[in-house]
């Protein structure tokens, strides 16, 4: 059993954790370097990458349809999940199981079928590629994720504190403001943060649904084709990286803390 | 029973366990004996668990050590000593049925299949669940897996078995049918068993002794009866049984007798027969008196060696017995008094004037 | 109490409605029609709607897309295997080992996830490359003389990289599972007398066994769809199925050979996982 002692697992811990963050460390590294070649050594610091992106309008358009992309996938998919995660914890019926399946199947579903099986219906039915086909997929892939997150909230929302406040007298409104919202608000605006991160990160449907509207992943493979733009990609990739990272602290944190006010287990709830 | 009860079997000799900066348990010292049913009682957080988990090897102590059937069992690991657990949540592997749970030590000791099975059967049928063996645990109700995690523990034949409140997660009843069941098995197989529990009834009603806990340190190492009728402090009065205490001033001391002047009762010769020798006898500050010590006298009846006035402040009813709170002439608390309620006997109003008698060989004497 | 059934599932099945009425218009009506489209035939510019088998004829007949089949399905399980195998041991550690601050060691985990998936596949060439990140450190060390050329353009650099991608997706079911066993079932497994390495095999493993499935299944699907990886690092070799998938469907303009192979893999991705499922449950037994 020594190869299951502490020391020797906290060692396998430690070069595992450099496995995983060897690229994300890289990525600043060249961000940051003067030559346009992605390769050691270093040749020296500079920000012109950056100041770069400033002036880049492809770019700029870029992301301002991811933007959009995102920000309505966020509020789409939290909605359509809010409404599946109250229903599969709150009620039985018929059917549950394969309909709550159905819907979490593009969970494990590769992204590809997915953006295949959308485009040949866009095609079959003759509605033009935009920004919106790219939201309708995204929606799919992000709406289980929602589900997740809020069915944890739902979950330490228990029916008796609601049944609690209408025996107070509260009407079903004043309820909701009161008891229901409170308690899963964290939830939902953690599930708006990470279905945001998600739609801004995804290529494969992206690349197959959108049309001449480019979203930013689809932008960065253009660019990963020309040796001289990829020092601004690395620039690029590294704010993304940090609003990904500042968007999922917050995420993170409004979880837990509707989690304590439930009385959940932090560490597990919503895995 | 017989005189294989003197022989210790296992001594535990000055345990003491730091979880980091907090002291669980103070030196303990004990011994228990072969075939014995021992009971580790106290109040919550008082080291009951971790005592038992020190002997059953899960906790190595901070100091001291344990020896199991004269063998010092200092670095040795759980499972290779004689002993066997029955947890508190019956731990009942969830993927493997009633008949391989309770086989699954035999085939750690490399048994031949067809042993396994035979000793298995054995097993299930001594605790009346033959019937179940193919069941998973959560098949199973609660006295179920109590029994499953027994009967896993015994297939062992280990030399002793340690029982972590294995009864605490039952209800009243079935609780109340298995400290019997529990008790007779006991016997009937002779293996020492050490129980924890915080239910001094239970304890009281199973054990052979008792060792009573408090604060990491055993307080009272004694039997039911010796527990019950001479506690060492008032901690260990209060928490067995109901106690009154009635403060107490010594007047006097001679070789069978003590004389103290008791609030309410007044002057009284206390025999010293139960009194432990070595007890400083001039520092007694308190008196106890258990309920059942006192009576409410009837007005004919005139028996007994002592009485005092009162008047009846509220009264319970138990059905088969009732417990009177009784301010007595001269003191200010009320004192608990049970009667059995016997046919003709009513249950005496508040309010009521009455006599209540007593014995002075029922008084237990206590100091700071 | 039917009653009250029912008015409880008519209340569920109202709230659910909309969510299902998206998944069955985007999800399963393309999936429908993914799979007519695939018994369909390409004429130029024209779909030919005569049902046909042709499609699948050529997508199992013709070696070019055996051999990616097969390559698929071969990279797609030795990189769930190794994602899993290298996964397990930080679940363990974790759940058994690291007492504070468990939830960190948790987001530390997932945050490399977050860069974005297209750079980090491409961050892994750089690492892995002729005068990559690695072959530069090892030749600087003086490990070795020449730079190392069996780790970028083959299926070694595909499998690190998928290893790398997939990594919190096979940590976290397993976590979980450890999280939920029990301690006091394994205090039992050694008070009746099992050493450390066997109450491993016969507590912990079967106990996390649904955890590993999860984790196995989550890894193993998604990437046969895969085709970025292998067409960024994996080289000619390194080519799987969802490369032809995604060149059908573009410049070779047959999207219904595109869908036969499409329909093809999850078919039989389909059956490996069932296989896959069957197994663990027979493995951990049924656990609840
Ligand atoms: N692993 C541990 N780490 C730190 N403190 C502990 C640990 N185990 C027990 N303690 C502390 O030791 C004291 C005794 O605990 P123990 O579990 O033995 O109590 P107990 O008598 O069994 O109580 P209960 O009746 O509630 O089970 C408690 O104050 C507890 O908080
Ligand atoms: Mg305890």
């Amino acid at each position: 059993m020594k190869w299951l002692s502490s020391k020797w697992l906290a060692v396998y811990a430690v070069v595992y954790m450099i496995f995983l963050y060897a690229p994300v460390i890289l990525l600043p590294l060249f961000a940051f370097n003067t030559s346009t070649i992605i390769a050691f050594p270093l040749s020296g610091f500079t920000t012109e990458w950056f100041v770069g992106l400033w002036y880049t309008d492809t770019l700029h358009i870029a992301l301002g349809n991811s933007m959009f992309v995102g920000v309505t996938t966020a509020l789409l998919s939290t909605l359509l999940g809010a409404f599946a995660a109250r229903a599969s914890a709150r009620f039985a019926f018929p059917g549950k199981t394969g309909i709550v399946g159905l819907i979490m199947l593009p969970l494990v579903l590769p992204e590809i079928i997915i953006a295949v099986a959308l485009l040949v219906m866009l095609n079959q039915l003759g509605m033009p590629l935009s920004l919106w086909t790219v939201v309708g997929g995204h929606v799919l892939i992000c709406t289980p994720f929602a589900i997740a997150i809020l069915s944890s909230s739902y979950r330490g929302l228990d029916r008796e504190l609601e049944e609690a406040s209408f025996d107070l007298g509260e009407s079903r409104w004043g309820t909701f403001r009161r008891v229901t919202l409170p308690l899963v608000l964290p939830g939902v605006i953690s599930s708006l943060l990470i279905t945001f991160t998600i739609s801004l990160d995804e290529f494969i449907i992206a690349f197959f649904l959108t049309g001449t509207d480019v979203t930013l992943p689809v932008y960065i493979w253009s660019q990963l084709r020309f040796p001289a733009k990829l020092p601004s990609v690395m620039a690029l990739g590294t704010i993304l990286l940090l609003v990904s990272v500042v968007l999922l602290i917050i995420a993170e944190a409004l979880r837990r803390r509707s989690a304590a006010r439930q009385g959940v287990d932090t560490t597990l709830a919503g895995l | 029973m017989k005189d294989t009860h003197t022989k210790p079997m296992i001594v535990i000799d000055q345990v003491v366990k730091k979880f980091g900066s907090f002291t669980a348990l103070h030196g303990i010292s004990a011994e228990i004996r072969e075939g014995e049913f021992f009971s580790l009682l106290g109040p919550s957080g008082c080291g009951k668990t971790t005592l038992l988990r020190v002997i059953a090897g899960f906790e190595p102590p901070t100091k001291g050590k344990v020896a199991i059937g004269g063998k010092d069992m200092s670095g040795i690991p759980a499972n290779s000593r004689p002993t066997n657990m029955v947890f508190q949540s019956y731990a009942i592997f969830p993927h493997l049925n009633v008949e391989e749970n309770v086989g699954y030590g035999l085939k750690t000791r490399k048994m031949s299949k067809a042993d396994i099975a035979r000793d298995v059967a054995e097993v299930l049928k001594l605790v009346d669940m033959e019937s179940y063996g193919k069941r998973k645990a959560h098949e199973l109700s609660g006295g179920q897996r109590q029994r499953v995690a027994l009967a896993r523990a015994l297939v062992m034949r280990p030399e002793v078995i340690l029982l972590d409140e294995p009864l605490s997660a039952l209800d009243k009843k079935l609780r109340d049918q298995m400290q019997v069941e529990l008790r007779s098995l006991q016997r009937s197989i002779g293996i020492t068993f050490i129980l924890v529990t915080h239910d001094q009834e239970e304890a009281l009603i199973m054990s052979d002794r008792i060792a009573v806990m408090f604060d990491g340190r055993i307080e009272q190492l004694d039997t039911p009866e010796g527990l019950y009728r001479r506690p060492v402090n008032r901690r260990v009065a209060s928490f067995i049984g109901v106690m009154n205490f009635l403060p107490a001033k010594v007047l006097g001391v001679t070789d069978q007798h003590v004389k103290l002047d008791i609030a309410a009762l007044g002057q009284i010769d206390v025999p010293r027969h139960d009194i432990d020798p070595a007890f400083d006898i001039e520092a007694v500050d308190t008196i106890g008196v258990r309920p059942e010590m006192f009576t409410l006298l009837a007005d004919a009846d005139d028996t007994a060696q002592m009485k005092v006035q009162g008047e009846v402040v509220d009264s319970e009813y138990y059905g088969d017995m009732t417990y009177y709170s009784v301010r007595l002439a001269g003191h200010d608390t009320p004192v608990t008094i049970s009667m059995r309620n016997t046919a003709g006997r009513s249950v005496v109003p508040p309010g009521s004037q009455v006599t209540v008698g007593w014995g002075a060989d029922s008084i237990v004497v206590f100091k700071e | 109490m039917a009653l009250r059934f029912d008015r409880e599932a008519g209340q569920g099945l109202r709230l659910i409605s909309l969510t299902l009425a998206y998944v069955l218009v985007m999800l399963a009506a393309p999936l429908l029609m993914v799979i007519t489209f695939s018994f369909w035939t390409q004429d130029y510019l024209t779909i030919d709607t005569t049902l046909t088998l042709n499609n699948y004829r050529e997508a199992w007949g013709t070696p070019i897309y055996q051999v990616l089949m097969w390559r698929s399905l071969k990279i797609s399980l030795i990189v769930t295997v190794v994602t899993v195998l290298l996964a397990f041991p930080i679940a363990y550690y974790l759940s058994f080992h690291v007492t504070r601050r468990k939830a960190l060691w948790l987001f530390l985990i997932t945050v490399p996830f977050w860069t974005s998936y297209l750079l980090r596949v491409f961050l892994w060439k750089v690492i892995l490359g002729y005068n990559g990140v690695l072959n530069s450190a090892l030749l600087g060390l003086g490990f070795i003389d020449a730079p190392l050329t069996f780790i970028l353009y083959n299926l070694n650099a595909v499998v690190i990289t998928l290893a790398h991608a997939w990594a919190p997706f096979a940590i976290l079911p397993i976590f979980v599972a450890l999280e939920k066993i029990d301690r006091s079932l394994l205090e039992a497994a050694t008070d009746l007398g099992d050493s450390p390495l066997r109450r491993f095999f016969r507590i912990t493993l079967p106990l996390a066994m649904p955890g590993i499935v999860a984790a196995t299944l989550i890894v193993l699907i998604p990437t046969v769809g895969d085709f970025i990886t292998p067409r960024l690092v994996g080289g000619t070799d390194g080519l799987m199925i969802s490369n032809m998938i995604q060149i059908q469907f573009g410049k070779a303009n047959n999207a219904p050979l595109g869908a036969a192979l499409a329909v093809s893999s999850m078919v039989v991705i389909g059956l490996i996982s069932v296989g896959i499922f069957l197994v663990g449950k027979k493995l951990g037994g049924r656990v609840r």
